[in-house]
């Protein structure tokens, strides 16, 4: 399965990088990419524990973390919305 | 009609064309949101902003307007819609956002004036940076916008 992984703001900044292509093997729910993303990568793991309300959209719509992904799809991860 | 745009807009054009888009109004709320040149924070007793950077996900940003005017179109009686969101670099005391309603009467015109603002502050995918004397940071959300947006009874 293939996912096109999305950054926004103090996210995007902690991260440094704007976002990346991943492959994975088999299906995964949000909370599943969490973890396994907090797992591989240091600076992940350290923007997590930064950022607690974190949101995921998938395919531009915010979901759970229950939320199953599929292929292709576009995960963006950002902190609560601030506009207005 | 919404717009994500870096330039500035002009709130007489934005009326005009909004009673003209309208027909026949009874009643037209617009709304802007400015940058504050004295901003306070929890942290500190104020903060004097040097500017504000706007950012945004293109894509599920315009999504998100679209959804918000349909909305308000299905809750009131509106005869017409107008959201201008500014993007990028802004300056203090700029205009940031702009909301417009038409309506046969007032009620609906100022409630979906400010339900559209209550969605913008919470569901719309903008994020400010604000830059003062002590560095950039990032805005943290408000309590009372997530409270704010509650009372609207929205389903996501």
């Amino acid at each position: 399965m293939k996912l096109d992984i999305h950054y926004f703001a103090s996210v995007r900044e902690r991260l440094g990088v704007e976002g990346q292509q991943l492959e994975l093997a088999g299906s995964a729910s949000v909370a599943e990419l969490i973890a396994l993303l907090t797992r591989a990568e240091p600076k992940f793991s350290v923007m997590i524990e930064a950022t607690p309300s974190i949101l995921v959209a998938v395919n531009q719509t915010v979901v759970g973390r229950s939320y199953i992904l599929a292929d292709d799809d576009e995960v963006a991860f950002f902190p609560p919305m601030t506009g207005g | 009609m919404i717009s994500v745009q870096e330039q500035d807009f002009d709130i007489g054009h934005e009326y005009e064309s909004l009673r003209v888009r309208a027909g026949d109004p009874g009643a037209i709320v617009t709304f802007s949101g400015l940058v504050r040149e004295i901003y306070d924070t929890s942290e500190s007793a104020s903060a004097v902003v040097s500017g504000l950077f706007l950012e945004h996900y293109p894509g599920m940003t315009e999504r998100c307007l679209e959804d918000i005017a349909e909305q308000a179109l299905q809750r009131w009686p509106l005869l017409a819609t107008r959201i201008i969101h500014r993007v990028g670099e802004l300056g203090p005391k700029e205009q940031i956002v702009f909301v417009g309603t038409a309506s046969a009467n007032r009620h609906a015109a100022f409630e979906s004036a400010m339900f559209i603002m209550d969605y913008l502050k919470s569901h719309a995918p903008f994020w400010k940076k604000q830059k003062s004397e002590d560095g950039s940071r990032w805005i943290s959300s408000r309590a009372s916008d997530a409270a704010a947006i509650k009372k609207w009874d929205l389903d996501n």
